[in-house]
């Protein structure tokens, strides 16, 4: 869209929510519950947190509230992504798929789920998810089997982006260029400003939607101040970033890394407890099982989200394909940064950090893809078909 | 329950055919497991309807003779009288199915499994004599083949019926045998351990709660049982190094329900010796 930046005052969430509700979206976005960030749905008149903000590391991750009275205590997105993924509304974590009875007279009388009945609208969306959205979209939507839930629910969402400014300790989405700005795919994009002067968010349209949308919260043109502050914002926190991964570099060196020796020393770290793909936007993995009642005369079939760290995944006739923890974690790592190159033509990685923070043991896959490099570019110097991780060696 | 009107069809059928008996059965163990069977209020009549509840001391005083189609086996074996008596119920059971911590990994009362248990009854007992125990407590899959696990100190309501419902319907169990991250992750919790430094066993704990504790902002306790591939060593070196618990704390948390399960059980001793989880070198 070509419409000019729009000026709009600090409650411009809100007054999205109250807009978006009132046209009978069904509004999802942060809140502070019990001390943590969640994505809940919203209604018109509820407002999204204001004045917190987040610390994550390997393996921890605080909310806190800033103190005092500077202007970052009313920084609306002074947090950056929670742990859930956005995925949670697109590609529900448990879903009933049909239900089938027994018909008086034989036969199954099958009686399929009901799609959504309100379209999504999805508020606070960072760049990386943003990015990860697109990459489900290909996944789920690409190809020639098009996933049905995903689809009904993904159909005219409503996407409300807030770039980043400040990115967080756990964050590399400028190593895949998916953040910390957004240039499309979004209806709406907010970029927060704040300083001792001004308080507001520079407002751009990405689609026609957006543009009445922006139309009907009123608001003035953003001035030059305001337009070269975002591009400056955004261009500097580019260079913030808490981590970087050499994108290129892994996803070479996992093509041909099934013999490394890191996957056995990341075992020996690895709990095998699947959160890092659990709160991964991309991953969409899920299982399919079928129930019965106590009569046997009514079914259900189910579907859940799974996990290349599950046993059953790769449960072929005679048992699990991978067994030892440092196969599974190298399935993850290489799914990620390396064959998804392959299977869909992208990263399967935006960089959002969520798996680094999340993981109750704090690995790190960007630390984990440093070492896979290093220990690629060892054994290729050796001569080959010598050592432990000469090409073709596989476990 | 709909009835095809066909008094041909298969169900039809199946239901004029004798109900499966159902027996249940206690050995050493609180009896908390076989209440949840009575605790499936809306179910009752639907399980009366499919099964004979033929042996069921809890519930009927009313007893009938075996075999029994399904056993259910609560407790662990612990005395030299169960000791033959599990025998005996294998011999009159088509299915057993062993339900909750007890019958599948000793319960608390394993405990005394790294004990002497002489001396134990020397301190509880006026008369120590009387008694006539094992020196442990074993699972009954240690004692007889078992068909099928139910986890849980105790086993949830929603698993014992998934199981009933497979049995009688010939098909596998819709459960798995991941970890307890699983369930919190698909509930939407926010991970207590990570958020809040609560040290939590869910990501060495099977699924099977519905990640109950980490909902009410506690960690996990682990009474489900070690999960399928569990790195205990792991976890509890990020306990003592991250989040400041003491060596002697992990043992107490992994000596609880499922004390005697043999991850939990070993990771416990090598922390008991070395004060590392992994034992002397880790
Ligand atoms: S792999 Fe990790 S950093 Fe990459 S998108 Fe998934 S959760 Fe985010
Ligand atoms: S990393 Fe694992 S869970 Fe994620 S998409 Fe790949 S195979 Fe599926
Ligand atoms: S990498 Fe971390 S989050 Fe992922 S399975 Fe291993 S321990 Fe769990
Ligand atoms: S709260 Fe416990 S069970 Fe839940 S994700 Fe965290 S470590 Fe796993």
């Amino acid at each position: 869209m070509n419409g000019s930046a729009i000026w709009l005052g600090p409650d411009a969430p809100e007054r999205v929510i109250a807009h978006l509700g009132g046209q009978g979206f069904r509004v999802v976005g942060p809140r502070v519950e019990d001390g943590v960030l969640v994505l809940e749905e919203l209604t018109a008149g509820d407002s999204l947190p204001t004045g917190w903000h987040d610390r994550a590391a390997p393996g921890s991750y605080r909310l806190e509230r800033r103190e005092g009275n500077g202007p970052r205590a009313r920084e609306r997105f002074g947090y950056r992504v929670g742990a859930q993924a956005w995925k949670r509304y697109l590609h529900p974590p448990e879903l009933r798929l049909f239900t089938a009875e027994r018909a008086a007279g034989g036969g199954l009388d099958l009686h399929p789920e009901k799609g959504p009945e309100a379209p999504l609208a999805l508020i606070g969306v960072r760049p990386c998810d943003l990015t990860a959205i697109a990459v489900q979209d290909r996944v789920l939507m690409g190809g020639r089997h098009v996933d049905e839930a995903y689809a009904a629910r993904r159909h005219g969402a409503f996407l409300v982006v807030v770039e980043c400014t400040t990115p967080g300790a756990t964050c590399f989405c400028a190593s895949f260029g998916s953040g910390p700005g957004a240039e499309g795919g979004f209806d709406l994009a907010l970029t927060e400003l704040i300083d001792d002067e001004r308080h507001g968010f520079v407002a751009r349209a990405g689609s026609a939607r957006g543009e009445a949308l922006l139309e009907a919260l009123g608001g003035r043109p953003a001035s030059a101040p305001e337009t070269d502050g975002r591009r400056r914002a955004v261009d500097e926190a580019a260079h913030a970033m808490g981590r970087r991964l050499d994108v290129d570099g892994a996803r070479s060196a996992l093509a041909e890394g099934a013999g490394l020796p890191l996957w056995n020393d990341v075992a020996e770290r690895c709990l095998n407890c699947a959160n890092c793909t659990l709160v991964c936007p991309t991953c969409f993995c899920v299982t399919i099982e079928d129930v019965t009642d106590l009569s046997g005369d009514v079914a259900e079939r189910r579907r859940r989200w799974d996990s290349c760290f599950s046993l059953d995944f790769s449960y072929l006739h005679g048992g699990s394909v991978r067994r030892s923890g440092a196969a599974r974690y190298r399935q993850w790592l290489t799914h990620k940064l390396s064959s998804w190159f392959e299977q869909f033509g992208e990263a399967g990685c935006v960089g959002c950090g969520r798996c680094i923070a999340w993981c109750p043991v704090g690995i790190d896959l960007t630390q984990e893809a440093a070492i896979a490099i290093e220990q690629r570019r060892q054994a290729d110097a050796m001569p080959r078909g010598r050592g432990p991780a000469g090409r073709g060696a596989r476990r | 329950m709909k009835r095809p009107a066909d008094a041909s069809g298969p169900v039809a059928r199946a239901a004029q055919r004798r109900r499966p008996r159902l027996a249940v059965w206690k050995f050493s163990s609180c009896d908390g497991c076989q209440l949840t069977l009575l605790d499936c209020e809306d179910e009752l009549l639907a399980l009366a309807d499919r099964l004979e509840v033929a042996y069921f001391l809890e519930a009927s005083r009313a007893v009938v003779e075996g075999p029994y189609d399904l056993s259910l086996v609560e407790g662990s074996i612990t005395t030299p009288d169960e000791l033959e008596r599990i025998q005996e119920v294998r011999r009159q059971s088509r299915t057993v199915i062993a339900i909750g911590a007890c019958a599948t990994a000793g319960g608390i009362q394993s405990l005394r499994n790294v004990l002497d248990v002489d001396e134990l009854a020397r301190t509880v007992y006026a008369e120590p004599s009387y008694l006539d125990v094992l020196a442990t407590a074993t699972p009954i899959a240690e004692h007889v083949k078992v068909d099928f696990e139910l986890r849980g100190c105790p086993i949830t309501k929603e698993q014992l019926l998934e199981a009933i419902g497979a049995f009688l319907h010939g098909r596998r169990p819709a459960f798995g045998t991941v970890s307890v991250c699983q369930e919190c992750k698909r509930r939407g919790t926010v991970c207590v351990m990570v958020s809040g430094g609560v040290p939590c066993l869910g990501p060495v704990t099977q699924a099977g709660c519905g990640a109950l504790c980490p909902a009410y902002g506690r960690g996990c306790y682990g009474c489900f049982g070690p999960a399928e591939s569990p790195n205990v060593a792991s976890l509890m070196r990020w306990w003592q190094d991250e989040l400041g618990v003491e060596p002697a704390a992990t043992v107490r948390a992994l000596r609880t329900f499922n004390a005697a399960a043999p991850a939990f059980a070993d990771a416990a001793a090598a922390a008991d010796e070395s004060g590392r989880p992994g034992g002397e070198g880790a």
